[in-house]
């Protein structure tokens, strides 16, 4: 939903950053307001995923010069349990398996590390159930996956729910979502798209990282932009996403050279 | 933010018992020879029984060399550069608590051992052992009264003399290892339990070691007998000052448990383990051993090993008789420059003799961290079976984690199973974690805590929580 009075909740001003010494974004500039659903679109390398990582603070991914504001605050300058609490998430593409710690337990101390900042009571054991198990509605989830260790021997389509489930726990102001589509098989996609339909409201963003369509049939991005060498190169209305699907990135190597050449 | 310096700075935390305590101390010249032997065995008034057994073993001790096929590689200890005995002063025959120094009842209030009668563990009866003397055993009446004993090994030589006679050194034998013999010869206090046929002990049995003197050896004693279809569950709890000279403790442990009877032996042990760059901290070098002597009799050993500069120490079972229990569950955590190696030894002597063996060791800093096992099935242990899982957790770079497991059978129809994992906390775990609220900090001790699930669940209720805090205590840290 395209408002332009709407808050600004991200804004990220020419963007440089770097992983191992070597330069993946290259001057990335993008502004999200309340209620926008964005969609990010690229081949793979194009520094998309890195986006990703740089928002929410991954230590390996080095900022080399550009700025990041979230709400006003420098986003940078922030660890990334700071930028959550805020109200910053990040969907991995790769959720990672941490065995010996419950997902239970793990779910109730993200809850309220986040709580805490916005000045909302501490929920015990008993509280914290019964907001989960009305959460896990959002993603069809089994209870029983609350009983295991974080992620632990999950599917490919688990994963992502419990990706989601954390989502809907912690009410964050910008959702980015990292090739959530990936691996996963058309129902289990519907239903992670379906949850994410149902937290999107007037007060948050949501930001879509992808390679294909098929997501942008499920979620209606209003922005889409195209990625390419560490820059965002098109950017359009849903329409681009079709354009893509049918003409496929060839272009964008055209309009490289053309750029070079220039 | 680099995760490595900061997972460095994290396990590394000041030792908070590390002050010393200003009481006189009355304490015996420096070396070893038979003099220094009888005149500690003068000094405690003891029959000539036990004079012999110290000198008996002293003599084995001579003839005995040092082991070094653990790895640890520490420098020589001169065996006769230390103080083989010390006592706080003034503490001969104490009937009461109000005639303890005050000053000894302050320093464990200190360790968070209160023991007047106001402020003590409402359910657990302690026996506190300030360098080589027991200080102060509580509940003993009302222990006594079902028959329970609970005392210092020295009340126990001048008052059951008989049953100290009958079962000490048959479980670990004075020649059995170099630093059980020395202990033989030279041992000081330690704790006694005793519980009669049929008796379920009523409460938690606790002993609580203190070293405070810096040069001196520490020889504590533990004897445990339970007698027919008794049980007990008994916990150890250890700490020392910082001193930066090393400082050798050298325990035995002996259970005894006769048919149908069973004891838990839980021990967290946080001695001193040295600064950074491995000055100070304690030699441990234990021996722990329970003979499962009676038919369907269980001995379970639960540990918590976070302190010490060295540590060599595997509580073990012999199980003879017929399906009886052998457990270990163990945490080993080494940090720094620290050195463990640690472990059981399940010796299948009976049929259908059971044991487990849950082993993790968390190594952090330049430590390092073995797992020893022996599980050895004779030839009479027909359906005899065993279950091993020794799992390493890695923090940083820089740390090492072995197992060793030894496995010997004699019997075809006993079945051994082994598992081993390695893990590392890698970046993208905690940064997973921290991605969703959880502070850094709070992220590690979360998978550490997780990773050692299995064997805080075992610990006694009362204690299972303080060996998680003492675990997140010994990870915590500045944030880099």
């Amino acid at each position: 939903m395209i408002r332009k009075e709407a808050e600004l909740i991200l804004e990220i001003r020419n963007l440089h950053a770097s992983v191992e010494d070597k330069a993946i974004l290259q001057g990335v500039n993008l502004s999200i307001r309340a209620g926008e659903i964005h969609a990010v679109m690229g081949r793979n390398g194009s520094g998309k995923s890195t986006l990703s990582k740089v928002i929410a603070g991954h230590p390996e991914y080095i900022v080399t010069s550009g700025t990041v504001k979230f709400q006003g605050h420098n986003l940078l300058e922030l660890e990334p349990e700071e930028r959550a609490r805020l109200g910053v998430f990040m969907g991995f593409q790769y959720p990672v398996e941490i065995p010996g710690v419950s997902n239970l337990e793990f779910l109730r101390v993200a809850t309220n590390s986040r709580r805490e900042k916005r000045g909302q009571e501490e929920l015990d054991t008993f509280d914290f159930e019964d907001l989960v198990r009305e959460r896990l509605k959002v993603v069809q989830m089994d209870p029983i996956f609350l009983e295991r260790s974080v992620n632990e021997g999950f599917s490919g389509g688990e994963k992502k729910r419990n990706e989601i489930l954390q989502m809907a726990l912690l009410e964050p102001l910008l959702a980015i979502l990292d090739e959530t589509d990936s691996g996963l098989d058309i129902d289990a996609l519907r239903i992670v798209a379906a949850g994410v339909n149902q937290l999107a409201n007037p007060q948050n963003a949501t930001l879509l990282i992808t390679h294909y369509q098929r997501l942008l049939n499920e979620i209606t991005p209003d922005f889409v932009h195209v990625m390419a060498a560490g820059k965002i190169l098109r950017t359009g209305g849903k329409e681009l996403a079709l354009e893509l699907e049918q003409s496929g990135y060839d272009w964008i190597d055209k309009e490289q050279n053309h750029m070079e050449a220039k | 933010m680099s995760s490595q310096n900061s997972l460095g700075e994290l396990v590394s935390q000041p030792y908070k018992y590390g002050f010393v305590t200003e009481i006189e101390t009355e304490k015996i010249p420096k070396g070893l020879n038979e003099e220094v032997i009888r005149l500690i065995s003068a000094k405690k008034e003891e029959p000539e029984f036990l004079l012999d057994f110290r000198l008996k073993a002293y003599k084995q001790w001579l003839n005995i060399k040092e082991p070094n096929w653990a790895e640890l590689g520490y420098p020589p200890i001169d065996y006769q550069d230390l103080v083989y005995y010390a006592a706080p002063k003034q503490t001969q025959k104490k009937n009461s608590l109000e005639e303890v120094d005050p000053k000894l009842l302050e320093t464990f209030d200190k360790l968070g051992i209160p023991l007047s009668e106001q402020k003590r563990l409402s359910n657990v009866a302690v026996d506190a052992v300030f360098d080589s003397v027991s200080i102060a055993t509580t509940y003993k009446e009302q222990l006594a009264e079902h028959g329970v004993v609970f005392c210092s090994i020295s009340e126990a030589v001048s008052e059951y003399p008989e049953l100290v006679e009958k079962y000490i050194g048959k479980v670990v034998p004075p020649n059995d290892n170099f630093f059980a013999a020395l202990n033989s010869a030279v041992f000081s206090d330690g704790s006694f339990v005793f519980i009669p046929k049929g008796v379920q002990c009523p409460m938690e049995l606790s002993s609580y070691f203190r070293i405070n003197s810096g040069d001196t050896g520490q020889f504590e004693r533990t004897l445990i007998i339970a007698e027919e279809a008794s049980s007990v569950s008994y916990l150890e709890g250890c700490t020392a000052p910082m001193f930066d000279t090393k400082t050798l403790h050298a325990a035995v442990v002996e259970l005894i448990a006769l048919d149908n009877s069973s004891i838990k032996y839980s021990t967290v042990q946080n001695w001193y383990s040295g600064d950074e760059e491995g000055i100070g901290g304690i030699y441990n070098f234990v021996t722990k051993r329970g003979h499962c002597k009676g038919k369907r009799s269980k001995i379970s050993w639960s540990q918590v090993e976070t302190g010490s500069a060295i540590t060599w120490k595997y509580p073990s079972c012999i199980l003879q008789g017929e399906e009886s229990i052998g457990e270990f569950y163990s945490v080993a955590l080494t940090n720094n420059l620290q050195k463990a190696d640690t472990g059981t030894k399940m010796i299948h002597i009976g049929p259908k003799t059971r044991s487990t063996i849950v082993s993790k060791g968390i190594s952090a800093g330049n430590s390092s961290n073995s797992y020893r096992g022996l599980v050895q099935m004779g030839p009479k242990a027909s359906g005899a079976r065993n279950y091993s899982q020794c799992d390493s957790m890695l923090i940083g770079d820089k740390a090492a984690a072995n197992t060793y497991p030894y496995i010997r059978s004699n019997q075809p129809k006993a079945s051994i199973e082994h598992e081993a994992s390695t893990c590392r906390i890698s970046e993208d775990q905690l940064f997973y974690l921290q991605s969703r609220g959880i502070g850094f900090e709070e992220a590690v001790s979360m998978m550490v805590s997780g990773f050692c699930r299995d064997v805080f669940n075992q610990l006694p209720m009362e204690f299972a929580a303080e060996a998680d805090k003492l675990l997140a205590l010994k990870l915590e840290g500045s944030v880099g």
